[in-house]
């Protein structure tokens, strides 16, 4: 366990402990907005989630990332206390899930979203404030209505609305009490094009006012643009996790030569792994790279008599980095 | 606090859902009908001569058991079937979902609503019954020996039938648990009336069937309870022997002890209820 994460445990002891050490411990940073570690759950003979351990920092947004199946749901559920975990350990900014309290600050949009079809949706928010045991004005609360965009229809029964608006009240009801972490599971499965580009300014909005996100989606693109650092999940497992930059760091560089004997060869593949297509070479560089490989390489090429045409950087993509990591995993899936 | 907003929510979805308004219609229907049929109750010609005002309160008094019956039945289906889907049904649809992951404890959100739940069932029984009782003073001028006491009970047996309904909704299906729980409800009644035939007959055995099945299901013991306290006293005596197998008559007020057994029930069956609720995952 880090120190940061020792912090993490001390910040909780002092919530169950009395209050009178409460004002020594005011100095110390605030607990993560997500902790949890070796999560394991069950299903029948079926693993769903197996050793899950990540934390989400106050202010900070993180992807869940992973294919169908992967359990990103369960995880999700694990944390907000709604499915029990077999093993493992749960905090929410800085409180054992176990305790109700630890969920006073965070708001939920589920994946499946839905919400009392006899109530509108002024109701419905009215509601969560109760539950939430916040005091909110009702003009806060229309104001979050209107950012959602269903300020003309918030007199209306929730029954009648379609899935889209139906997902935009729960965006509204999961940030209505005042967050101060957001977990957002599939947040645009039923939004247009529009309505994801408004979930995406959301998510920023949420960033630049300091609340933690925990945003699980399949739109990779959107989880490129607006998180942090993600988390992928396996079968259940963390196949990988880190900030984007950790995670998109390695690069490559493509370059069109002509005349390229054996040595030619060898120097390319020195600096690193090389593959072929026609006139093409294309080289992945190694995560260390200093940002001299690549003119030394020109250079050296240029000394062997190659003639260089193009040399063209290539960035890797969220997207084929993840598909990178999970076909990885796939032949040793098969052997299973 | 949480309990009673969602008490709250548990009544607004009656109201709006046209629970009420149809359970309303019903009731206003039944009661017209009552009222005119217990209006031609007095100088009714019988084979045996015209019936006295003495004997048509008589009569009054057992039809009186017959239709406080009918209430009982339409407030436990009713219920079973508003309380069945209730839990269960709001965890398959997802909505509980969003209320169960705010800062509340799920034995706060079962006792929200059971206990709205309890506010309209009991409510229900108690001002419809008000309702039947007044409607038999006015034509027939028949007013129970205890009243408070019967509509009370009668209101007790529909909570034990909506705690039932609660527990089995969070073992089995929504619509299986509100059928489930209106079968025992007739099950135990007719083992009741099985069991009056029994001690009417003399017969140990078959009486036990009565007793027993009171126990499991307190439904038909409080009913009997509440038949007591709506009867004429005089009724049983005038009917003769054999009058214990008579559906529609009680022989007894209800024992305290069984009045305990009732709460302790109902107490036990809500926290069965409260700890499958805990361990569920949502």
């Amino acid at each position: 366990m880090g120190s940061a994460d020792a912090a993490t445990v001390r910040g909780v002891t002092s919530d169950v402990t009395t209050a009178s050490t409460a004002a020594g411990l005011d100095a110390l940073p605030p607990s993560a907005a997500v902790w949890c570690s070796g999560l394991h759950k069950r299903y029948g003979r079926r693993t769903a989630v197996d050793d899950v351990s990540f934390s989400v920092a106050r202010g900070e947004v993180l992807g869940l990332l992973g294919p169908n199946g992967a359990g990103k749901t369960s995880v999700i559920k694990m944390l907000l206390g709604l499915v029990r975990p077999d093993a493992g350990e749960v905090l929410l900014l800085g409180r054992r899930s176990t305790d109700p309290r630890s969920r006073a600050a965070v708001g939920y949009l589920p994946e499946l979203f839905r919400y009392q079809p006899w109530l509108t949706p002024t109701e419905v928010l009215d509601l969560h404030v109760k539950l939430a045991k916040v005091d909110v004005p009702a003009v806060e609360r229309r104001e979050c209505l209107a950012l959602v965009g269903l300020t003309e229809r918030s007199g209306d029964r929730v029954g009648g609305f379609s899935k889209g608006m139906q997902q935009r009240l729960g965006l509204a009801v999961a940030l209505v009490a005042r967050p101060e972490l957001v977990v957002l599971d599939e947040p645009t499965s039923a939004l247009d094009p529009i309505g994801r580009v408004d979930v995406r300014d959301l998510v920023l909005a949420l960033k630049s006012r300091g609340v933690a996100v925990l945003l699980n989606s399949h739109l990779i693109g959107e989880v490129e643009r607006v998180c942090d650092r993600v988390v992928i999940l396996d079968q259940g497992r963390v196949a990988a996790s880190g900030t984007l930059a950790e995670l998109l760091g390695q690069r490559e560089v493509r370059l069109r030569l002509d005349g390229v004997d054996g040595q030619a060869e060898d120097r390319l593949r020195a600096a690193g792994s090389t593959t072929r297509s026609g006139d093409w070479f294309t080289v992945q560089l190694t995560a260390d790279d200093d940002g001299v490989t690549v003119p030394d390489l020109v250079r050296d090429l240029v000394g062997r008599g190659v003639r260089v045409h193009a040399v063209e950087p290539v960035r890797i993509s969220l997207e084929e980095r993840l598909l990178g990591i999970l076909r990885h995993d796939e032949p040793e899936a098969s052997l299973r | 606090m949480t309990a009673l907003t969602i008490a709250g929510l548990t009544l607004r979805e009656a109201f709006r859902r046209r629970v009420v308004w149809a359970l309303l219609v019903l009731t206003v229907a039944l009661l017209a009908l009552s009222g005119w049929g217990f209006s031609r109750l007095i100088g009714l010609d019988t084979e045996l001569g015209t019936m006295t005002s003495g004997e048509a309160r008589l009569v009054a008094s057992v039809l009186l058991n017959l239709i406080m019956f009918g209430f009982s039945l339409i407030a436990a289906i009713g219920t079973a079937f508003l309380a069945g889907p209730t839990v269960a049904g709001e965890v398959e649809s997802g909505q509980a979902l969003a209320i169960l992951a705010r800062p509340v404890r799920r034995s706060a959100v079962l006792l929200g609503k059971w206990l709205g739940l309890v506010t309209f069932g009991g409510g229900y029984v108690v001002l419809a019954g008000l309702a039947q009782l007044l409607v038999v003073r006015v034509a027939v001028g028949y007013w129970p020996p205890s009243p408070a006491a019967g509509l009370a009970l009668l209101a007790a047996q529909t909570v034990v039938l909506l705690t039932l309904a609660l527990l089995l909704s969070s073992v089995i299906s929504p619509m299986a648990s509100g059928i489930v729980a209106v079968g025992l409800f007739g099950a135990t009644w007719v083992a009741g009336v099985v069991g009056g035939i029994g001690g009417a007959l003399g017969n140990d055995g078959v009486e036990r069937v009565g007793t027993v099945s009171r126990i499991v299901l307190p439904t038909d013991g409080l009913w009997r309870g509440a038949m007591n306290a709506f009867q004429d006293p005089f009724a049983l005596a005038q009917m003769g022997p054999g009058e214990g197998g008579f559906p529609f008559l009680s022989e007894g007020p209800l024992a305290p002890a069984y009045l305990i057994w009732a709460a302790l029930w109902i107490a036990v069956i809500w926290g069965l209820t409260a700890l499958s609720f805990q361990r569920r995952d949502i």
